[in-house]
């Protein structure tokens, strides 16, 4: 039973996911994303981590993605008419689909070779409560530097967007002061 | 439930090849920085299954979900950022796409 629920999730964060990057409407790619998260954290709580499964669908479906929505129509980009790259892109990529399928398939074939150890039951690996001890005892450290990078990003963002309307000189005023 | 490791490592291998050709081949920087979230997106999986997989009674392995928790964080950080740095390049140059923005070149 569980596996069924495995493979339709997987397939389903598999098959957004590919259409993120085809869909020509940006705004469409948005809202595939949206399925494809939701779909992840359903495979986040087929592990387990039933708190990272929360975090996942309000941080990234939640924030990220109404970020980039919101993006997305402030700048309201013209829609792409063709998606063909360029020529050295599709070697690259030719060339990145090669060794990630020989990574990918390699994977795949030793499933059946080596199966996997007995799983011992962690039914209290996934709460939120061990996510407090661990951050506040083992990652004390990350912790505090992850809240000073997130001050860094916003007094950053801050910054970024405000309208900056000082008038540079030009290069002759400098020359003559 | 029996599925094993190299299941969930396969579907992340899937999302992050999906994510990295992405990047590569579409010009838009918006969509761009999107398939770099699935990327990370996959990272998050495949270190979910690892702290899963490795857990005993004793040792609840919660390494790795910790590790995905600094990930989201980042992540969120990183996406407001990026997309900040397109909203100014939008205004200065009127556009989004990658390869027209070859300024510093000439």
């Amino acid at each position: 039973m569980l596996d069924i629920i495995f493979y339709i999730f997987a397939a389903l964060t598999i098959l957004s996911a590919i259409l993120v990057p085809v869909s020509r409407n940006p705004v469409n790619g948005a809202m595939f994303m949206i399925v494809s998260f939701v779909s992840t954290a359903c495979l986040y709580v087929l592990l387990n981590a039933y708190f990272l499964a929360v975090l996942q669908i309000l941080v990234y479906a939640g924030a990220i993605i109404v970020l980039f929505l919101f993006i997305i129509m402030l700048l309201n980009v013209e829609q792409v008419k063709t998606l063909r790259p360029s020529f050295f892109s599709q070697i690259a990529g030719l060339l990145a689909l090669c060794i990630l399928s020989l990574g990918v398939g390699s994977l795949f074939l030793s499933g059946s070779a080596n199966p996997s150890p007995e799983l011992a039951v962690s039914a209290g690996s996934g709460i939120a409560r061990n996510f407090g001890y661990m951050l506040f005892t083992k990652y004390m450290l990350p912790f505090q530097v992850s809240g000073f990078m997130l001050l860094v990003s916003m007094i950053g963002v801050i910054l970024l967007s405000k309208k900056i309307n000082v008038e540079v000189p030009s290069r002759k005023e400098q020359g003559d002061a | 439930m029996n599925m094993d490791l190299n299941a969930y490592l396969t579907v992340a291998g899937i999302i992050f090849s999906i994510g990295f050709f992405g990047v590569l081949l579409r010009r838009n920087a918006l969509v761009m920085l999107m398939c770099l979230e699935l990327m990370l997106n996959a990272s998050n999986i495949a270190l979910v299954a690892y702290s899963r997989y490795n857990a005993t009674e004793q040792n609840q392995m919660m390494d790795g979900n910790t590790f995905v928790f600094f990930i989201i964080t980042v992540a969120a950080a990183e996406v407001a950022v990026g997309l900040a740095i397109i909203v100014q390049l939008f205004r200065k140059t009127r556009t989004v796409m990658a390869d027209e923005l070859n300024t510093l070149r000439d």
